[in-house]
């Protein structure tokens, strides 16, 4: 059977689009909302990965418990971050993050003790020894796939049960972050965005809410990076590139920024690009080596950031008068 | 001491290679508040455009570099034309602009890594060859790029002083709507400054890729935030600055890892001893170490 009619296929491309659409709607409170141009997203996502695998292979904790610790330690340098940051202008602040970003993945390459450096997690419990932190994870998936068995039949695979879960998970977060958005606290986020000196004359705490909202992204970030670590079983500095936080801006933006049920679609459509300048073989694509694939992958996506910006900066479904920062 | 003086040395020949890229850098910014995302990957352009002559056709280094310097000034050009100027006709936000840039990077980067051998690659020079200058070694690359980089650093100083294009260069990135005002053409002036950020990326590339030794199309990523770093600490808009401040961030980086300042940081850490650099400065002293306080 070919790739393109597999439904373990298609199940794995929608665990990615559905984590991708966790990560991007932290960046979406971040940047849709309160106008934060983030550019270390990516960042976040490495921290709660990291103190999550961190935590169970080499202090033995419950994995549970661990994700909680986790997320935790995701907000928690989200704030770390903003508290000197935020009082600076939208681009100085985008070029810091990105420096923060790198920082944060030039450590987790080189601190080899703490997080098994560039060969990833799989080298976290020393030389010789394969670390491993999702037993418990595994478990939960396999006794989550026999209850779906009843449902789905043969078709309860460990792919489809990622993807039930991590979607709805991804559901509620959209579910979360619209809400929050309707909130006065969501107006006051958004009328920062729009004028940020009108707000403070109004007595907002503008700092305060910018702040809230680089924590709550970077949480959202944190979970998606703990569902990439279960997922793959074992992850590398390298899969925090600070590509990484592009593809979550290219998604964001491909829906249309500031419109929350546009991010599952970008992502999803991102997800579909991505995977399949992978994974298809029919021509065009059958003529190329998968190592030119991949270029060619990220070449596309650059193409289409930049023909966004120059032909519907506000994307598939936003609206232009949200998009004009600055 | 002996140490110091070969940290020294190294911290030049990376100092200046930064500096000739964040000249480019920092202009652009002050006249047209694009933080060019893409200008590491301009370094790349010209790294293989010299390569293809240099090892493709087997011309010699010299040949490579000219055609280096026309290859990215004509890209970074053609790229206002293309790209910048419709954008700013369509009042794009600095959010647009930054987002273009950042897709213009991942579209050149893999154009080269495509159309480019992805793996390392090196120009035919004598990597044998080292220079001992009283206890100083050099290796015949980095004293070529120590050479050419400040016969450049020295060209780009004086234009910018002595010819009326330079200042009105300089005008511009200061005040845009003065320098308007007074007479200056924006568009043939922004125009000519994208060819010399251009030219000189093309210049850094090459320099850049030729004390790397081995080299692949990465590279200008990972150059991209200490360049930066070196136009920040200048004072963004602010060309002198960012000469001074690549040279700066040079040393800055070379030192980090002399023995005598507590064993110094291992040398893997060099990139994060500039990134901090850029964060501390932009948390500090936005107008640059340099600059003078005003109201940004």
């Amino acid at each position: 059977m070919s790739t393109v009619a597999s439904l373990q296929f298609w199940a794995f491309v929608g665990v990615v689009a559905g984590i991708y659409t966790i990560l991007a709607l932290g960046l979406q409170i971040q940047f849709g909302f309160a106008g934060l141009l983030n550019f270390g997203h990516a960042a976040f996502m490495a921290v709660g990965a990291y103190t999550m695998a961190i935590l169970v292979v080499k202090t033995g904790w419950p994995l549970w418990g661990a994700s909680l610790a986790a997320l935790a330690a995701a907000a928690v340098v989200g704030l770390l971050l903003g508290l000197p940051t935020l009082r600076l202008r939208a681009d100085y602040f985008a070029i810091t993050t990105i420096a923060f970003a790198e920082i944060v993945r030039y450590v987790a390459i080189n601190e080899q003790q703490l997080t098994g450096g560039p060969v990833g997690t799989i080298a976290l419990a020393g030389p010789g020894e394969a670390a491993s932190y999702n037993r418990e994870w595994l478990a939960f998936q396999g006794w989550f796939e026999d209850r779906l068995a009843g449902v789905l039949g043969e078709h309860a695979t460990k792919d489809v049960t990622m993807l039930v879960i991590v979607w709805v998970v991804a559901l509620l977060a959209l579910l979360l972050v619209e809400a929050m958005v309707r909130t006065p606290w969501g107006r006051v986020l958004r009328s920062i965005r729009e004028d940020e000196d009108a707000a403070a004359a109004l007595g907002k705490n503008v700092f305060a809410y910018k702040l809230q909202a680089l924590a709550l992204g970077a949480t959202l970030a944190g979970i998606a990076g703990l569902f990439f670590a279960f997922q793959f079983s074992f992850f590398s500095p390298g899969d925090f590139d600070p590509l990484v936080t592009f593809y979550a801006y290219t998604i964001i933006i491909l829906g249309g920024t500031a419109r929350n049920w546009a991010v599952p679609l970008g992502a999803v459509l991102f997800s579909v690009v991505f995977a399949g300048t992978r994974f298809f073989d029919f021509a065009p694509l059958s003529l190329l080596e998968s190592g030119e694939r991949a270029y060619v992958r990220l070449i596309l996506i650059g193409l289409i950031l930049i023909g966004l910006m120059l032909f519907r900066p506000q994307g598939l479904l936003g609206k232009r008068e949200e998009m004009v920062l600055e | 001491m002996t140490q110091l003086l070969q940290l020294i040395a190294n911290g030049l020949v990376t100092g200046s290679i930064i500096a000739l890229a964040a000249v480019g850098v920092s202009l652009i910014y002050g006249i047209l508040r694009i933080v060019n995302f893409a200008h590491g990957d301009y370094l790349v352009v010209g790294a293989y455009v010299a390569l293809a002559v240099n090892i493709g056709w087997g011309g010699s280094i010299v040949l490579a570099a000219l055609a280096a310097v026309a290859a990215t000034a004509a890209l970074a050009a053609g790229l206002e034309f293309a790209l910048w100027r419709p954008l700013r006709r369509k009042d794009a936000g600095l959010f647009s602009f930054f987002i273009a840039a950042i897709g213009l990077a991942l579209v050149l980067r893999h154009v080269v890594f495509l159309v480019g051998d992805p793996g390392p690659r090196r120009y035919d020079v004598d990597v044998f060859q080292v220079y001992d200058l009283g206890g100083v070694r050099l290796s015949q690359s980095q004293l070529i790029a120590i050479g050419i980089a400040f016969a450049a650093i020295v060209f780009v100083g004086l234009m910018l002083a002595r010819t009326g294009l330079g200042k009105a260069m300089r005008a511009l990135s200061d005040n845009r709507a003065l320098a308007a005002v007074a007479g200056i053409d924006v568009d043939r002036t922004v125009v000519l400054t994208w060819v010399l950020a251009g030219s000189l990326a093309g210049i850094a590339g090459l320099l850049q890729a030729l004390i790397l030794n081995a080299f692949t199309p990465n590279f200008g990523f990972l150059l991209l935030l200490p360049i930066f770093a070196a136009v920040v600490l200048g004072g963004i808009g602010s060309a002198y600055g960012a000469l001074v401040g690549g040279l700066a961030l040079g040393l800055v980086m070379e030192l980090s890892t002399w023995n005598a300042l507590a064993g110094g940081a291992p040398a893997v850490y060099k990139p994060v001893v500039a990134f901090g650099v850029l964060i501390v400065v932009l948390l500090f002293r936005p107008q640059g170490v340099f600059g003078k306080a005003r109201v940004l």
